[in-house]
């Protein structure tokens, strides 16, 4: 039995997602439109919500896809600390682009959604307000990667950035509750059957929920591989120069 | 230790640093904000809580840079790490001597500057007590940010970006005691979130600091 | 074809519009970004093996 941890050396990385890549991206590209056409063209109108109801097969993974690419460079900055293996650090950066993105769908077609049923493009609700600082610290992940010439030192302070920045935007999250009572409705998807919503609407965005899953690791493959090459690229070029 | 602290207080003032220019900051955005909304002595009292706190937070903010940046240029930084000191000490002192020289004076002259805003009397005291409790939070986590972007020469912007989301809990809660203060409202709960997020940070936030300064100083 | 949205139409159609491109631009960049640096690498790596 392979150990997990020999993907953690760049070559074996890069081999076995190159492996990967191609069919994670079909099997990402087929559930994202099986999911959308189904949600998109036959679902039902909701009574209360109309139409706008088709929203959610974009709204709801999206945002779910935002916190869990925080949870996943979390994780990974953490691998990085403990174990210093680069590839970990270079996917965390890889991670952060498409974590932003995904938030600016779900607080974009919140928005969007928001306007006709709530008559706000945008209101200071706890659930959009921490969307909001996710998505700042977001921006201050990215941009300190940037600043940093050398990728060691930039790997070590944006993995400490990380944890801290998790910490306090998880206090940010409870603060911003406290600070207002919220428009939003609760969870859209509970293991309490009762809770959740309706069938017809259940399964179209699992099928989404899979593909933007899906969409995700094949892009952090994808951008964690340029990562390690423009790092290798780096280091060849500082070689050249040198000798 | 104490020397340290002593030194880097001596710093501050000579430089003409945290004191006068975190102040003067501080007297401009309250003079600004009238202008901005209007006259109406009303609505000033009505918002007199929350930018008393923004102020605050800002001429932070300020003065955030100066923190390791004179110890870095000349070196001294360098020498500091090799000291017997341990980091974290060093970390603690720093954010202490930032918070007497930018913090203890925003809070002295808030209620100036409350008055300034027509801030309803009840209002004070609560004012007061958020800011002497809160101002320590956002030095520490400022430290933290300054620490993060010490080796960058155009730090300042990033290290804005980086901090100014860190400031939100403490913003939130500080700036709910003094809104409900000022209201004649019962205001213990965020007074009690409030010094937990401060002492959480006085506690934890140092060795995250001293972590990033050891690399950046490696 | 088209189901019918009714008076909801536009807000239905522009989020997906919106989220469909920031898909895809997010998407096209990666790739770009990929194909770029693995050129610039087999160039810079055949360089080092001619001359060393």
């Amino acid at each position: 039995m392979a150990s997990f941890w020999e993907y953690a050396n760049p070559k074996k990385f890069i081999q076995t997602t190159d492996k990967l890549l191609p069919w994670l991206s079909v099997l990402a590209a087929l559930t994202l439109v099986v999911g959308l056409i189904w949600g998109f063209f036959f679902t039902p109108d909701d009574f209360r919500q109309g139409s706008t109801v088709k929203i959610i097969y974009l709204h709801v993974p999206s945002a779910l896809m935002a916190i869990n690419a925080w949870l996943m460079m979390l994780v990974a900055s953490l691998v990085w600390i403990v174990r210093r293996h680069h590839v970990s650090a270079l996917a965390a950066r890889a991670a952060a682009p498409v974590g932003a993105v995904m938030t600016v769908i779900a607080l974009a077609t919140g928005a969007i959604w928001g306007q006709p049923m709530w008559g706000t493009w945008w209101a200071w609700d706890p659930r959009l307000t921490s969307f909001l600082i996710l998505f700042l610290f977001y921006l201050g992940y990215m941009a300190l990667w940037a600043a940093i010439e050398n990728d060691d030192t930039a790997a070590d302070l944006t993995a400490v950035l990380c944890l801290v920045g998790s910490v306090f935007a998880l206090l940010s999250r409870y603060a911003v509750n406290f600070w207002n009572q919220g428009l939003h409705q609760g969870a859209s998807l509970s293991l309490d059957k009762e809770k959740n919503v309706a069938d017809v609407f259940y399964f179209p965005l699992l099928f989404c929920i899979a593909g933007f899953v899906l969409l995700f690791i094949a892009l952090v493959f994808l951008r964690t591989q340029t990562e390690i090459r423009a790092r290798r690229m780096r280091a060849l070029l500082a070689r050249e120069r040198l000798g | 230790m104490k020397a340290l602290l002593l030194r880097d207080i001596r710093l501050a003032v000579r430089a003409g640093g945290g004191f006068g220019l975190g102040l003067a900051f501080f007297l401009i955005v309250v003079v600004l904000v009238p202008f901005g909304v209007g006259p109406d002595s009303g609505l000033l009292a009505r918002i007199a809580p929350g930018i008393l706190w923004l102020g605050a937070l800002l001429s932070c903010l300020l003065s955030l840079d100066r923190i390791f940046a004179l110890d870095w240029e000349d070196g001294s930084l360098d020498l500091l790490a090799t000291a017997p000191l341990p980091m974290e000490a060093l970390v603690s002192i720093k954010s202490l001597a930032h918070w007497l020289t930018t913090g203890v004076p925003l809070v002295l002259a808030s209620p100036l500057f409350a008055l300034l805003l027509s801030l309803p009397s009840q209002g004070y005291a609560p004012l007061l007590m958020s800011l002497a409790l809160g101002t320590p939070a956002l030095s520490v986590i400022g430290t933290f940010g300054a620490a993060l972007t010490v080796g960058l020469k155009r730090g300042g912007l990033l290290l804005s970006l980086l901090v100014l989301p860190l400031y939100v809990p403490t913003l939130i809660f500080g700036a709910e005691v003094a809104r409900r203060g000022a209201m004649g409202l019962d205001f213990t709960v965020p007074l009690a979130m409030l010094a937990g997020i401060t002492f959480g940070a006085i506690a934890l936030l140092p060795f995250a600091s001293a972590a990033v300064l050891r690399v950046n100083l490696r | 074809m088209m189901p019918d949205l009714g008076k909801y139409a536009d807000a239905v159609l522009s989020s997906y519009a919106v989220s469909i491109v920031l898909i895809v631009a997010l998407v096209a960049v990666s790739v770009m970004r990929a194909r770029k640096v693995r050129a610039q690498l087999d160039d810079v790596e055949n360089r080092s093996r001619k001359n060393g």
